[in-house]
This record gives C-alpha cells, sequence and structure tokens, in this order.
C-alpha cells in the first residue's frame, strides 16, 4: 500500500495533483518516467507519467485529468488514503544532453510530463523554451513552475482567456518567425496536438520528440497493447517509449487504437454511478 | 533370526494377491502338480526330491497365506538337494531358472498359471531367504487389466458459458481405483520422466491405502506446487509417457491421481509446513514469481535460507496467473499454493521490477548472497504482417492477461475490458492459441477458428487441450496462414487474407515446414484476431543489468546445466534460458539451480564460478 501524503486540486479541480508515499520509486525515477498503478482489488492499471519527485520526502506527485473511473476514482482520495500497487519507475528515460535551445510544448495535463522532462533538460545545461496551452484560462496548470525554469514561457489559451489567442503551434510559429534556433522541440500533451507540432517542424526541419499515451495493462512490455508504428515498424511504447521521434510515428494509427475501448469506458463509468 | 523366522511363517506369495488361484504344473509333461488337501481345503504342490541317492517327496502350499512345507514332508537343506523331479514324468524341475530373483541362492523354479498366464513361480531353499513368488516382469502379466480411470468434466454445452474448471478431478473412489492399475514397477520409468523426480510409485501406492494426506506430502518432498502441476503438466509427454502400461493400453493417470490428493489435501484443510532448519543467514534474490522462480524459493527456503521474491506485477505466479485461464487452472489454487510458500517462510515483493527498481548488482549490495534470474518468456512475438496495428488485433498475452489477470470477464465489476469480437480467428498451434479460443468463447464470440500452418498431427498443443477445444465448437483451419489484415475506414479488423500452405521437408524442429501454395490466397471475415505465435524474452531486466550474457535471440546464457549465469552469484533458469516450454521443466530447472546454488553457499560462495564437475 502506498500512502498519499498530499492532495490538491488544479484547474478548478479537472485535475488532481497526489503526492505519493514511495521512496524506492522516487529515489530510481528519471524525467520521462511513469509508474502503473492500481486503486483497489478491482481497478485496473493505470499508467500515470510522474511530474515530478522529492527525494528527501521520498514522494512522488503525479497529475491527472478526471477522464474516466479510474481517475475520478482516483481524485476522490483524500490525503491520508492508500493505493494498492504502484510499481515503476517503467519506460525509458531521455539521455538529456547539451543541445543549445530546446522547447518544450505542453497541452492540458501534458505540461506535467513536459515539467519533469524540462528539468531533466535545465540540468543539462539546456536553454529552455516553454510553450504551455489549454482549453482555457482555468485549466491551465503549473505555470509558475514552468516560468522559473524556462529563460522563456508563452502562455497560450484556445479561447484567448490568457495569454495568446490560440493553439501552442501559434506560437511555436511565432517563435520560428522570429528566428530564435531551435535544437529540438519536446511535444508532450493530447495526440492532435503532438501531430500537429510535428507536422510543423517536419516542415522547418526541428528535431522533435513526443511523449505517446498509449494503451497500456502491464506496462513492462509483456502486452503489446501500447504497441505505435515508428518508422515503419512496430515499437513497445511503454519499454521502448513512451519517448519518440515525433516525425516518424504514425499518428492516425495511434488515435484509432486509442479508441479501442471507448464504448467500454463509458459502460464502466456508467455502471459505477448507478453503484 | 527371529524375525526372519516369523517372515517364513506369514510368507504371502509375492506379486500374487491375496486369494488368487494358482495351478502349478510340469513343463515337460504339462500334468498338474496341485494335490488338494480336502482336510485343510490347501492346494499342496508335489514334488519328488533326490537327496543323495534317496528318493523322496516333497509337498509345498502356495496358497495364501503362507508357503510353508508340509509338515511330514520338511523340505531338505539346500545343499543336501540334488535334484527336485516331476512326479508324473521324472523330468528336472531345477534344469533352468533355478537361482532365487531375490538372493539368488538355490530355488525352485516350476511353471505356474494364474490367471489364464503362464508365469514362473519360485521358491527360494535359502534358509535365510525362503523367498517364494514370481518374477517381476510376470507381475504385470497377471495384473488385472482395469480400464484408465476417466475424470468427470463439465459438460461442453455448459462450461463455454462460464468460466469454472472443466475437469473436476477424481473423488476417493476413482482415486483408488486408479491408483490401483499402478503395476508398483521395481524400477519405475515414471519417475525418469518427470523433471522434478518425484517418488511416483511411492505416492500412488499411499493412494492404494487410503492415505492421501501421505500421498500429498510425498509429492510435496519434490513438489512444492502439486495442484498447479496435477493440472497443467503435459503429463502424456512426460511421467505417463514412460509408464509401462501405455505400451499395450493406457498408462496410469498419474497427473489427475497427483491433483487428487492435492485438492483432498488443501480442502481439508490440512496443509502442514515442515519445521524449516536453522537459519543459514544466507539471503538469496529471486528474480520473477512463475513456476521457476516459486520452486526455487521453496527449495532455499526448507533449506534454511532466506528467501525473497521480486514480482514486477500485482500478483504472485507469473504466467501461472497472467497466462493459463481460470477455467484451466483456478487462480484459488495458485492463491492456496502460493499461500503454502510464504507460510514455508517465503517472502513476496510484488509491484518490483528487477532491472528498474533495483539492479542485479544493488541486490548484492543490499546483502543478497545470491541471485536467481526466472523472468520467463513473457514478451509477445507478433507476426510482423502488414495491418497488424489494426484495433481488435491483440498479442495472445494482452487478451490472456486482460481476461485472467484483470479479471475482464467480470467487467464492468473489475476495471478492464477485453475486446469482444463475433467472429474470431486464432493465429497459432500452441496451448497459449488452444487457451485463446476457448477463453474467447467463454466472452461471447460466436464463432471462434484457429488458424494453423501445419497439420493437428504437428500442433505443439497438449492433446487434452486440443479435444477439448474441439469439444467447445472450436473451428480449426489447418495448413492456413494469414498473410495480411485488412480493416475498415476507422481502422477496425474486418478481413484476414490467408493463404494455403503444402508441407515439405522436416526443418530444423524436425516437423515439416510449411510451404504457402501459390495462388490460394482467400479471405476470411472477422473482426478479432489474437496472435498466439510465440513469446520471446521480455528484456526489461537486462535494460538495468548489461552484465548479464544473452544469447543472439536474447536468453539468458548459461555457463552450465545447473543454470548458473556469466556473472558470480546468478543463477538462471525456466522460460527465459530455454525460450518457451512447460511449466514443470521451468521447474526442473529451478530444482537443478537450487542444488547447485544450496552446495555453492554452503561453501562459503567462494568456489570458482565456472561449471561444477559433472555438468
Amino acid at each position: 500500500m502506498y500512502s498519499i501524503i498530499d492532495r490538491r486540486e488544479l484547474a478548478m479541480g479537472n485535475m488532481v495533483s497526489l503526492t505519493v508515499n514511495a521512496p524506492e520509486i522516487a529515489r530510481k525515477i528519471r524525467p520521462g518516467q511513469f509508474i502503473v498503478l492500481r486503486i483497489n482489488e478491482t481497478g485496473e492499471r493505470v499508467p500515470l507519467t510522474v511530474a515530478y519527485k522529492n527525494l528527501a520526502h521520498g514522494s512522488i506527485t503525479i497529475i491527472f485529468q478526471v477522464v474516466g473511473k479510474s481517475t475520478a476514482m482516483l481524485a476522490s482520495l483524500k490525503t491520508g488514503d492508500a493505493i494498492k500497487d504502484l510499481v515503476g519507475p517503467l519506460g525509458c528515460t531521455e539521455h538529456f544532453e547539451k543541445l543549445g535551445t530546446v522547447v518544450g510544448i505542453g497541452g492540458g495535463s501534458g505540461i506535467a510530463v513536459l515539467h519533469h522532462l524540462m528539468e531533466g533538460y535545465a540540468e543539462a545545461g539546456n536553454d529552455l523554451i516553454g510553450i504551455i496551452g489549454a482549453r482555457d484560462k482555468e485549466m491551465l496548470i503549473l505555470e509558475e513552475q514552468m516560468d522559473r525554469l524556462c529563460n522563456r514561457l508563452m502562455v497560450t489559451t484556445d479561447d484567448g482567456s490568457y495569454g495568446m489567442h490560440g493553439l501552442v503551434t501559434d506560437a511555436l510559429k511565432q517563435l520560428v518567425e522570429e528566428q530564435v534556433h531551435i535544437d529540438l522541440v519536446m511535444a508532450v500533451g493530447p495526440l492532435i496536438m503532438m501531430r500537429a507540432v510535428c507536422e510543423m517542424t517536419r516542415l522547418y526541419k526541428i528535431p522533435t520528440w513526443v511523449s505517446l499515451n498509449p494503451i497500456m495493462i502491464d506496462a513492462t512490455g509483456m502486452c503489446g497493447g501500447c504497441r505505435v508504428t515508428v518508422d515503419g515498424k512496430t515499437r513497445f511504447a511503454c519499454v521502448e517509449g513512451p519517448h519518440f521521434d515525433g516525425h516518424a510515428v504514425d499518428f492516425d494509427e495511434l488515435m484509432q487504437r486509442n479508441t479501442m475501448y471507448q464504448r467500454d469506458e463509458k459502460q464502466s463509468l456508467l455502471s459505477s454511478i448507478k453503484a | 533370526m527371529k524375525q526372519k523366522a516369523s517372515k517364513a511363517n506369514d510368507t504371502r506369495v509375492e506379486g500374487i494377491p491375496d486369494g488368487t488361484e494358482i495351478s502349478v504344473f510340469c513343463p515337460a509333461c504339462h500334468l498338474g502338480l496341485n494335490r488338494f488337501d480336502p482336510g485343510t481345503r490347501r492346494v499342496w504342490i508335489s514334488l519328488k526330491t533326490r537327496v543323495g541317492r534317496k528318493e523322496g517327496k516333497m509337498e509345498l502350499a502356495p496358497q495364501v497365506p503362507g508357503f510353508q512345507p508340509h509338515p511330514d514332508h520338511a523340505p531338505p537343506a539346500a545343499d543336501t538337494i540334488r535334484d527336485i523331479n516331476c512326479p508324473h514324468c521324472d523330468q528336472s524341475l531345477l534344469d533352468t531358472d533355478h537361482t532365487c530373483p531375490e538372493c539368488n541362492g538355490l530355488a525352485l523354479g516350476i511353471h505356474a498359471a494364474i490367471r489364464q498366464r503362464v508365469v514362473r513361480l519360485f521358491a527360494c531353499f535359502n534358509p535365510e531367504c525362503q523367498w517364494f513368488g514370481i518374477d517381476q516382469a510376470d507381475e504385470q502379466k497377471i495384473r488385472p487389466t482395469l480400464e484408465r480411470q476417466k475424470k468427470p468434466e463439465q459438460d461442453a454445452l455448459l462450461r463455454i458459458h462460464n468460466f469454472h474448471e472443466v475437469s473436476y478431478g477424481f473423488n476417493r473412489e476413482l482415486a483408488i481405483a486408479e491408483a490401483n492399475r499402478c503395476l508398483d514397477c521395481k524400477k519405475p520409468r515414471c519417475v525418469e520422466g518427470c523433471p522434478v523426480g518425484i517418488d511416483i510409485p511411492a505416492f500412488i501406492r499411499l493412494i492404494r491405502e487410503g492415505k492421501f494426506l501421505d500421498a500429498a506430502r510425498k509429492i510435496k518432498e519434490k513438489n512444492a506446487l502439486p495442484a498447479i502441476c496435477g493440472r497443467v503438466c503435459p503429463q502424456e509427454d512426460q511421467c505417463e509417457k514412460m509408464c509401462v502400461l501405455g505400451i499395450k493400453g493406457e498408462p496410469v493417470a498419474i497427473g489427475n491421481l497427483e491433483r487428487f490428493v492435492a485438492d483432498f489435501e488443501r480442502e481439508t484443510d490440512s496443509i502442514q509446513i515442515p519445521k524449516r532448519p536453522d537459519p543459514t543467514g544466507k539471503r538469496i534474490a529471486v528474480v520473477g514469481s512463475g513456476p521457476a522462480g516459486l520452486t526455487l524459493a521453496a527449495d532455499m527456503c526448507v533449506r534454511g535460507h532466506d528467501v525473497t521474491v521480486y514480482e514486477a506485477l500485482h500478483q504472485p505466479g507469473g504466467v501461472l496467473v497472467y497466462g493459463i485461464p481460470e477455467f484451466r487452472l483456478p487462480k484459488s489454487i495458485v492463491a492456496a499454493e502460493i499461500d503454502y510458500l510464504r507460510r514455508l517462510g517465503v517472502k513476496i515483493e510484488l509491484n518490483t521490477i528487477v532491472g528498474r527498481l533495483y539492479t542485479i548488482k544493488e541486490l548484492f549490495e543490499n546483502g543478497f548472497d545470491a541471485v536467481f534470474v526466472g523472468t520467463g518468456a513473457g514478451l509477445p512475438v507478433f507476426t510482423r504482417l502488414p495491418g497488424e496495428n489494426l484495433c481488435n488485433i491483440l498479442s495472445a498475452n494482452e487478451y490472456l492477461t486482460r481476461v485472467n489477470l484483470m479479471k475482464a470477464y467480470a467487467f464492468p465489476e473489475y476495471d478492464t475490458p477485453a475486446p469482444l469480437g463475433r467472429q474470431v480467428v486464432v493465429i497459432g498451434g500452441g496451448n497459449v492459441a488452444m487457451d485463446c479460443a476457448r477463453t474467447a468463447l467463454r466472452m461471447g464470440s460466436r464463432e471462434v477458428t484457429v488458424l494453423y500452418r501445419r497439420t493437428r498431427e504437428q500442433m505443439p498443443a497438449r492433446e487434452e487441450e486440443i479435444h477439448h477445444a474441439e469439444q467447445e465448437g472450436i473451428r480449426f483451419r489447418f495448413l492456413t496462414s494469414p498473410v495480411r489484415f485488412t480493416g475498415d475506414e476507422r481502422n477496425w479488423l474486418r478481413q484476414v487474407e490467408c493463404v494455403q500452405m503444402k508441407l515439405g521437408d522436416p526443418d530444423a524442429s524436425g516437423r515439416p515446414r510449411p510451404i504457402p501454395a501459390a495462388g490460394s490466397n482467400f479471405l476470411l471475415d472477422t473482426d478479432m484476431a489474437l496472435i498466439a505465435v510465440g513469446a520471446g524474452p521480455n528484456p526489461v531486466l537486462f535494460s538495468g543489468c548489461p552484465e548479464l550474457k544473452t544469447t543472439s535471440r536474447g536468453y539468458i546464457d548459461v555457463i552450465c546445466e545447473s543454470g548458473r549465469c556469466n556473472t558470480s552469484g546468478v543463477w538462471s533458469g525456466g522460460d527465459i534460458v530455454t525460450g518457451s516450454a512447460t511449466v514443470i521443466q521451468a521447474m526442473g530447472a529451478a530444482r537443478k539451480a537450487a542444488d547447485d546454488m544450496h552446495d555453492f553457499l554452503n561453501g562459503g560462495g567462494q568456489g570458482a564460478w565456472t561449471a561444477p564437475a559433472g555438468t
């Protein structure tokens, strides 16, 4: 059992940040790696990326958006409650090198993942530019933390309620037009956002990495549910990823694969509400 | 000597059950040598003896109970007998075969008809031995031939709608009846066929005597997981394959008997925990809680070592919980057997991925004296055909994990769903393919077809599994191989294009190589495909432990039969060394590793890290 030592609501309660006591995982986890948790005996295995860790407290913090039954249940947990199973660290970590200027693009709850990755790039001595986007002002998270980390931070909202009116790609376009030299783009967020970013950076020939979130069960390379086509080859996102060269990823296939259980997800949520 | 005498007095005719009618006759003239005594109601064997030059008469009573010389005609001392003859034709009965099979002393060998079979009956004249009986080989001849007992099963029409166990197993009566079929061979070949060397005749003997708990404990001397092995071992390729009864008829149902006593012990709540020896102070880390890891853990624990098992998933058991379906191996039984190991003293740490959370090097730094790697073959192999990443194409591993480990059959009570197809194709011909097909049927699929590129004879699945699948209405398309998957506009699987195969010359595995027949392509409608074409080694462990030497295919390269790896203090066994095999083979490998590890640790862990002598 892994106890929750801190719980906060973000984005008007649409997202929740949980800090969990897991000293062994905190000691080992690197930026970009994720964990899998199972709330209770009947729960499913949920992969979640770690936003930050605290070595002194031996804790890790996960930030997630409430989208279905499992995340709703997870959000309903209070400080002092416990999660039945927690396993990690999973996935590969990036080899953070000094590249020059790294642009981190985060959308929605992906900003939490991006934050941990940007910490890695900061440690390696890169200049960081952050672009974070959300639906509206209320859904925006971690602005302060990102601001502290990045040399420059651009904020976009879809409805223009805060920062730039537009999408993260508009901000990226602005950077390119300003003729800022970009050595790498790291994009984390909804698949549709990552695809749009990749389409743009392909035009400008900027190397782009994306963090994928396919469906997983065990997340140790055992089921193959998370397979994605990268550069024409099938790769397992859980053990070979979740970071891939965005220009080589078959996003359309991944988007379709991620809809496989939509009907079941709805049924699960409905039956839990009835109960 | 007193004991000897009493033994001689109530000697039964060895090898012949009480009350069996025996008629003895002369091999030369074929006349009977029996004499019926109406007073004692006993049959005597009348013989003519020559002691020195004197001729005399001798009588023996072979009828049960008790071979006793006739009081009036006590047999002369062995060294004084010159000859024994037929009273009818004077033919010498000591011409051939006159040594006692027990003591090799002088013995009388005569022909006897028992249950319409002619056997050699020996009577030893050595007063120290006085053995009286028939030869081992003959014993099998006269054993009543019983039909192999069938274990009761759930009817196929009912069972395809539930996940309850297919076969119910023996009850007491069936078990005893089946145990009575065992010939109790002197040189039991079945034991040779058992990878962990269970004393099979001994436990069957105990069943015959009704001592079911003792029988279970007899098995547990060699196998800590009998309820599991009794269900999933391919006995027909191991112990039962070697059974002499199988040469002419059907072998003893050893697996069902094993299962019966293990179930009996558990269900009567009679599981005993052997007393542990004093702790040795040695600590052993086991990576993976599958059959190999659990066996090694049990073996080392009963020797007084401190064992910790690390499991990546949230439940211990490895393939036993994620792979083998509930209807073949109920998870409550796996849990009970693992509970037994816990009570033995084995510590199990779940949710711990060695290679990620700890490396092997760190395990040694944390004070472990030895490490056993039993991570199995958990990486699914795909066909790499076009369209394989369409929606509703799953690896067997994923499908079975969803249904077994995550209990998708109880969705939405359990949160994990499993996809449903109306027309399912399963690709592959092994046990995993059978499990997938039968699981799909139980999950509500209307039509399940197995595509296999060779014929039924070459299928690697157990005969029992194929038979059960056929009973349940699984369709088979042999000599068929997929070439392409096609989907609809939303990328969901709709059809699979197949090609007809022909069998060619044998390949490296000794099976005929399937060759696609040109122009024989055809389409099959399907909305779910399960890929069960094999499994490979999972590289997660190695990513954190690059020092472990692997083969070109990614399996661990061990330096000797006992499973030593190239790194000092590390052993390995099971599928991660051999590639996909059986539960019991993994257990056998773990047993060898345990013996070697124990010797190594007893030697202070200082011995040279090379292949031990004799391996």
